[in-house]
């Protein structure tokens, strides 16, 4: 290899320095904001998890399996783990290859910051290598590999039903000039690098197509004006970078470290959020996941809109679309980039200006105090069944029969009437409120001398495990409370219930990651069937105490939907693990809708 | 002289002396206030009446009559569960109604 200029400087650079200068320089200030407005405790967790060389590690393994290889959308799609993975690492390798080149054979240019990006325009091969030929090859390789990638998304933005994507996001104006430059980078990288293939060398693609070109164009090979094309999209692909949806490809690989870091969104717009907003990458998955947007309603009330309008700027948008969200968290759960959809929401709830804040300091417990409390015992259970249970009884019953069976030592915590949780005043967004109702409700509970509290519901159950720091108590929700008691033989189940289909509550399942003891109890119990859709991918009932502004007129829709996937396989009871589901689901259902502890308080002696 | 009693405050409302700009913007934000009934139900199911003396139907009879003092005050006792709003047989969406009446306290102050 030799230079075929004494400078190492062509004009058609200049595009792409001035491009690589504004994201680089835009990246690189906004990334020292984020971190700076992380608060001072955050901020020494993040720069100390930078350090610590095992979630470094992580980082580094993250970045590289989601940004460049796209691991979880593979797990998800295969179609488009594909493309995405062979645009990403096979541009990560055509820069990585292309330094490579660099170093081994022009090493006084190395310093130069476009060189290795036009290396075929800057060099002539002067004699033929096998290392060479190597190189070359995987040149056009990973070309290839990434145009391959570029077709497909082609055909993507055509027939999205192909990809299996129901419904998309509509691009921006801007969105649309950054995919069209990024779709006509490399086929004109192919073009320049095969005009030039005949001086600098080239392999399986660039060298036929060179060939062909000569027949045609002779040796009028217009090389200068495709380079020039090449780095002028570059430029305007990276200029119009940080405005369009492609942020997300700088902005995930600081959402890892922070996530990594073990962040939570402390404050709606900066720091850790903003962060999430920067990282969505409008693909719109979240809209086919939403179960709001049964029949075609709500679209526009999706994590991706909240984004998309956090990052316009657009407060009655935000806050009209933070309001109906029904919190379940199956955006969450299909996001490729992990946005914390309920938590952006909560947060954005969080900063609204009320004139008036409940006060529960004067509130007089003592009766409740009183009625539970003993001497502590480790044997003691306390069971709390929360607001929602209060309106379906029959599941603090049968719990209650439960207890009896099994001879447990239990107190039933509200019984004639008892405080909320806190979970739904803290889903409002009214943090001071619910850490207030946190206060009361631990007096309750240390009063009560108990090791263990069991909860019946799936919203208490999650406030419990994550806010109220009961030193010395075991929480509990009762799904895995009864799988215990029947491992430890104090309850026997007969195996006579039937058909059952169970329904994941997303506040056990996705809130609180609690999947396999339910399954475990109704396979003892009956037969268990699973619906189409369940685990993390369970469709919520429609019911939830998160969304502030949707009436229950307008869930109907939602529920069907929900009760459908549950029905298909014809189970002949739907089991669930929630008031609020059971009484939902109840509401619609063509078969019986029952709570887990009444089928197996009806199946056990 | 305490006699140990008094002559309780009378309770008439002079409906034409009301001010009743809080109640024009609630309808004016939660139209849905209008379809209240006052059965009663939201405060029958409520978590927190027992312990705060909350009672939506109150509030908003309250609101309806001009007393806004004794209606923030049982607001401040809301604890927010949503149990109101599921009982409710006009569909009200109550939980967001208050929500809004607290938002909307003292904004003429301002």
């Amino acid at each position: 290899m030799i230079d075929r200029f004494a400078s190492g400087f062509a004009p058609f650079v200049i595009p792409f320095l001035i491009g690589m200068a504004f994201v680089m320089g835009y990246c690189i200030v906004g990334a020292i904001r984020l971190i700076f407005q992380l608060d001072h405790g955050d901020r020494k967790r993040f720069l100390l998890s930078l350090i610590t060389p095992k979630t470094a590690w992580k980082n580094i393994k993250d970045i590289f399996l989601n940004c460049l290889i796209h691991v979880k959308l593979w797990k998800r799609n295969k179609l488009l783990g594909f493309m995405h993975s062979s645009i990403a690492f096979g541009w990560f390798m055509l820069i990585l290859l292309g330094h490579i080149e660099c170093i081994l054979y022009m090493p006084h240019r190395v310093k130069l910051f476009y060189y290795p990006i036009f290396f075929n325009y800057f060099v002539a091969e002067n004699e033929t290598t096998l290392r060479g030929a190597i190189f070359f090859f995987l040149m056009d390789f990973f070309l290839l590999l990434v145009l391959t990638g570029i077709t497909l998304a082609i055909i993507k933005r055509v027939r999205s039903r192909l990809f299996g994507m129901r419904r998309t996001t509509k691009p921006t104006l801007l969105d649309r000039v950054g995919l069209y430059s990024l779709w006509l980078i490399f086929p004109l990288r192919l073009l320049a690098e095969s005009f030039t293939a005949h001086i600098s060398g080239g392999s399986f693609l660039t060298i036929p197509m060179n060939m062909m070109f000569k027949a045609f164009l002779g040796e009028q090979m217009n090389m200068l004006p495709t380079w020039w094309a090449y780095s002028i999209c570059l430029c305007v692909f990276m200029c119009v970078l940080p405005f369009t949806r492609y942020m997300h490809i700088p902005a995930e690989m600081l959402l890892i470290p922070f996530r990594n870091a073990g962040l939570t969104i402390k404050h709606a717009r900066k720091g850790f959020a903003k962060a999430q907003v920067y990282s969505c990458p409008g693909c719109g998955v979240c809209i086919d996941a939403c179960p709001m947007t049964v029949k075609k309603a709500n679209i526009k009330d999706t994590t991706v809109y909240l984004n998309r309008n956090i990052r316009r700027g657009n407060e009655k948008r935000i806050e009209e679309i933070s309001d109906k969200c029904l919190l379940c968290g199956k955006c969450t759960a299909v996001c490729q980039v992990g946005v914390d959809g309920p938590q952006m929401r909560i947060a954005q709830r969080s900063v609204r200006n009320y004139g008036l804040a409940p006060d529960y300091t004067g509130m007089d417990i003592s009766t409740i105090k009183d009625a539970v409390a003993a001497e502590p015992s480790k044997d003691r259970v306390l069971y709390f069944s929360g607001c929602m249970t209060a309106l379906t009884p029959a599941i603090s019953r049968a719990m209650e029969s439960v207890f009896h069976k099994a001879g447990v030592d239990y107190a039933f915590m509200d019984k004639d009437g008892g405080l909320c949780c806190g979970r739904p005043i803290l889903m409002a967004g009214r943090f001071d409120q619910a850490r207030q109702l946190i206060k009361k409700n631990r007096e309750i509970i240390y009063a009560s001398g108990a090791s263990t509290l069991v909860l019946s519901c799936p919203i208490c159950y999650k406030i419990f495990r994550e806010q109220y720091k009961l030193e010395g108590i075991r929480v509990v929700h009762h799904t895995e409370y009864m799988l215990e008691l029947v491992k430890a033989g104090r309850l026997t189940l007969d195996g006579a219930a039937g058909s059952l289909v169970y329904h994941d509550p997303c506040e056990l399942g996705r809130g609180s990651g609690v999947y396999e003891p339910p399954r475990e109890l109704l396979r003892q119990a009956g037969e268990l069937v699973e619906a189409t859709h369940n685990r993390e991918m369970s469709i919520c009932c429609g019911g939830s105490l998160g969304s502030l502004t949707l009436g229950f007129d307008k869930r109907e829709d939602m529920t069907v939907n929900a009760l459908k996937n549950l029905t298909e396989g014809d189970p002949a009871t739907i089991v669930t693990a929630c008031p609020l589901c059971k009484s939902t689901f109840a509401m619609y259902a063509d078969r019986p809708v029952e709570d887990i502890a009444e089928t197996v308080n009806r199946h056990s002696k | 002289m305490d006699f140990g009693f008094s002559i309780s405050p009378s309770s008439t409302i002079n409906l034409d002396k009301v001010d009743f700009t809080l109640y024009d913007r609630l309808c004016e934000i939660e139209p849905d206030a209008k379809k209240c009934m006052a059965c009663g139900s939201c405060s029958a199911t409520c978590t927190a009446g027992p312990w705060t003396g909350m009672s939506v139907r109150k509030v908003i009879l309250g609101i309806q009559r001009g007393k806004e003092s004794e209606a923030a005050k049982m607001l401040k006792g809301c604890m927010l569960c949503g149990k109101c709003t599921m009982v409710c047989p006009r569909g009200i969406n109550t939980r967001h109604l208050i929500l809004s009446l607290c938002r909307i306290y003292g904004e003429g102050e301002k």
